[in-house]
């Protein structure tokens, strides 16, 4: 009996979560575009949007911020990890590497902007670049970390007894047995790059050479919810999904065949 | 005076990590071709050791020889010594094969060299039909095969094996002690075995060294560390044996309520001093009815009988002993059945079998 309670629950759970998305999904398609009558099937409001220039310069601002900050903090995460779990660090430095993660958005988009003035630093798609870097990594570091704990170090020992210089043994042999952890946190990064506003907003600048998807959308509804929104949201949100999907697989994969 | 130039050897070698000594000033040689083990218990250094060879520790002080050549400050990457990793160390991404061929791809040789050696070694160790399998669908027994043909295939001057039956159970470890035997002898590259454990070191190796604190304990062939051993540590590591506590008398050992024991006084203890006798199982015989004249003997009581099936473990509580003394007997020898608990004898040996020992 008690089973059958928990599985409604977590059936309403599912429903509360995502039927608003759900309903936002299937107005993207209403031709019409009112949200009060539906009126066919249509993918009208997918076109409007590749035909806004607006809307595809945002877009590919996105796409260079998600994707440079990607690379960056990917390389200087894993690194990091890697740093990490060879020196027994303290419980303090460790709080210090997950801190970025939990701060609130807003704290570290003051905080960013702040620091950026202060340094008297021209802003624009390059410190938003930057800025992404700062919380990335630290989502990057720790996805790394749990591939780590399974790590058996001596193969690094090894490779290295067979000959191998630093170099080669990280490039033939840390890498590729990594890899998996690195690659899930690295598409997790590229998630959180494309869907960030906050941040984003406060480090942007004036003007609009800079302004990315997120932000371009929060303009938009100052003027109501449009239907190109919703299909915008739509595709966000679809790539957004497959990458957290995949990234999960990676990540249970990785652990699964140690 | 041997005019062979040893393999390898070490000089004086320390090793501290803060302020514990895990090598205390440590020499030995290693002789072309021999199966040579560590042996001793957990934190006595062997491993510490291993890996100074190996080249992954830095001495603190003292040198590392190969060939006549200091190595001392060279890394493991640039010696002609492989180890066998405890772990086995295998890289999980790769196949059997490409894990073999990853020590010769670094030395640069060519192809078909490569593809040659890489072949001869899995022929060698039976892996021919795993070539393409990765670790994990391999099992214990074939991965450390892998393992092996991975540091055998470099042909290294000196191969370093550490704890390598561990891992396996009983019953393949005492196939593989032979087997690891017959490889050594085949390849004629020189072993160095790290284990604790004794059979497996006494089964297999040349020459041991029993380890304690940092430091040898004794060096020599295996039946020199049982039959001879220097100090009580050695005696008690190695098999099971019966040590009798008292004082050094003229002609032997004074025991507290047994009378003198003959023994030998090697080296030549004053008398007075604390000694004790050490004696093996095999070598003592049960009496029943009347001390035996020639031999030393001790009267005791039967506390307890082990039957092994090839042989009888007779423990016999005798006074002023803080353990019981344990005889074995053959099961082959008809009067084994007779014995019961409780009853009182005597057990005998021959003097030249037992040892004074001092330290």
């Amino acid at each position: 009996m008690g089973r059958g309670l928990l599985n409604v629950h977590l059936r309403l759970v599912y429903v509360f979560l995502y039927a608003p998305i759900a309903v936002l999904m299937v107005l993207s398609l209403n031709r019409g575009g009112m949200p009060t009558a539906w009126t066919g099937v249509s993918f009208h409001w997918y076109v409007r949007l590749v035909e806004s220039p607006e809307i595809v310069s945002a877009a590919l601002n996105t796409l260079i911020v998600a994707t440079v900050s990607t690379v960056i903090a990917t390389a200087l995460g894993t690194l990091l990890a890697l740093g990490v779990e060879r020196r027994r660090t303290s419980s303090a430095m460790d709080a210090l590497l997950f801190a970025p993660m939990i701060i609130p958005d807003i704290v570290l988009a003051i905080a960013l902007l702040s620091f950026f003035t202060l340094l008297d630093f021209t802003l624009g798609l390059h410190s938003i670049i930057l800025s992404h870097v700062v919380f990335n990594i630290a989502f990057v570091c720790a996805v790394v970390r749990t591939r780590l704990k399974h790590f058996d170090y001596s193969i690094i020992e090894a490779s290295t007894d067979l000959g191998a210089g630093d170099f080669t043994t990280f490039r033939r042999i840390t890498l590729p047995v990594i890899f998996p952890g690195v690659l899930a946190g690295a598409l997790l990064a590229f998630t959180l790059s494309v869907d960030e506003f906050i941040i984003a907003f406060f480090t942007a600048g004036a003007g609009s050479s800079s302004t990315t998807l997120p932000m371009r959308i929060y303009s938009m509804i100052r003027f109501g919810v449009t239907p190109e929104i919703n299909a915008m949201a739509t595709i966000v949100m679809a790539v957004s999904f497959t990458l957290v999907f995949f990234s999960q697989r990676l990540n249970k994969g990785s652990i699964a065949g140690e | 005076m041997s005019t062979v130039q040893p393999v390898m050897s070490l000089e004086g070698v320390s090793k501290s990590f803060g302020s514990v000594t895990a090598v205390d000033d440590l020499s030995l040689t290693l002789e072309e071709g021999e199966f040579f083990a560590l042996l001793g218990p957990s934190g006595c250094g062997k491993t510490t050791l291993l890996r100074v060879l190996a080249g992954f520790e830095m001495p603190d002080r003292g040198s590392v020889r190969l060939d006549g050549a200091d190595i001392t400050s060279l890394r493991a990457n640039r010696r002609p010594v492989n180890l066998m990793f405890q772990s086995y160390a295998l890289f999980p991404h790769m196949t059997v094969r490409s894990n073999v061929r990853y020590g010769l791809e670094m030395e640069k040789l060519p192809a078909p060299e490569i593809d040659r050696r890489v072949g001869e070694v899995l022929e060698r160790t039976q892996l021919e039909e795993m070539a393409n399998r990765k670790p994990d669908q391999l099992s214990g027994g074939q991965r450390q095969r892998v393992a092996l043909a991975r540091a055998l295939v470099k042909r290294p001057r000196v191969l370093l094996l550490d704890e390598p039956l561990a891992a396996l159970d009983k019953k393949l470890r005492e196939e593989m002690q032979l087997e690891l035997k017959r490889l050594q002898h085949d390849v004629g590259i020189t072993f160095v075995v790290v284990t604790h454990d004794q059979g497996e070191a006494l089964v297999m190796a040349d020459r041991v060294a029993l380890m304690k604190d940092g430091c040898i304990e004794q060096l020599g062939a295996p039946r020199d560390l049982y039959e001879h051993p220097q100090t009580r540590f050695v005696a008690d590591f190695i098999g099971t044996t019966n040590l009798f506590e008292g004082r050094v008398a003229v002609g032997g050992v004074q025991l507290d309520g047994h009378g003198l024991l003959k023994a030998d006084n090697e080296a030549e203890t004053p008398v007075g001093e604390p000694a004790v006798i050490v004696v093996r199982p095999e070598r003592i015989t049960l009496h029943v009815k009347a001390r035996p004249k020639t031999a030393n003997a001790v009267k005791g009581t039967i506390a307890d009988i082990a039957y092994h099936g090839q042989d009888l473990n007779v423990h016999v509580a005798v006074s002023g002993a803080g353990r019981h003394v344990q005889v074995r007997i053959s099961t082959a020898q008809e009067t084994s059945a007779t014995y019961r608990i409780g009853q009182s004898v005597w057990c005998a040996w021959n003097p030249e079998h037992g040892r004074m020992l001092t330290r």
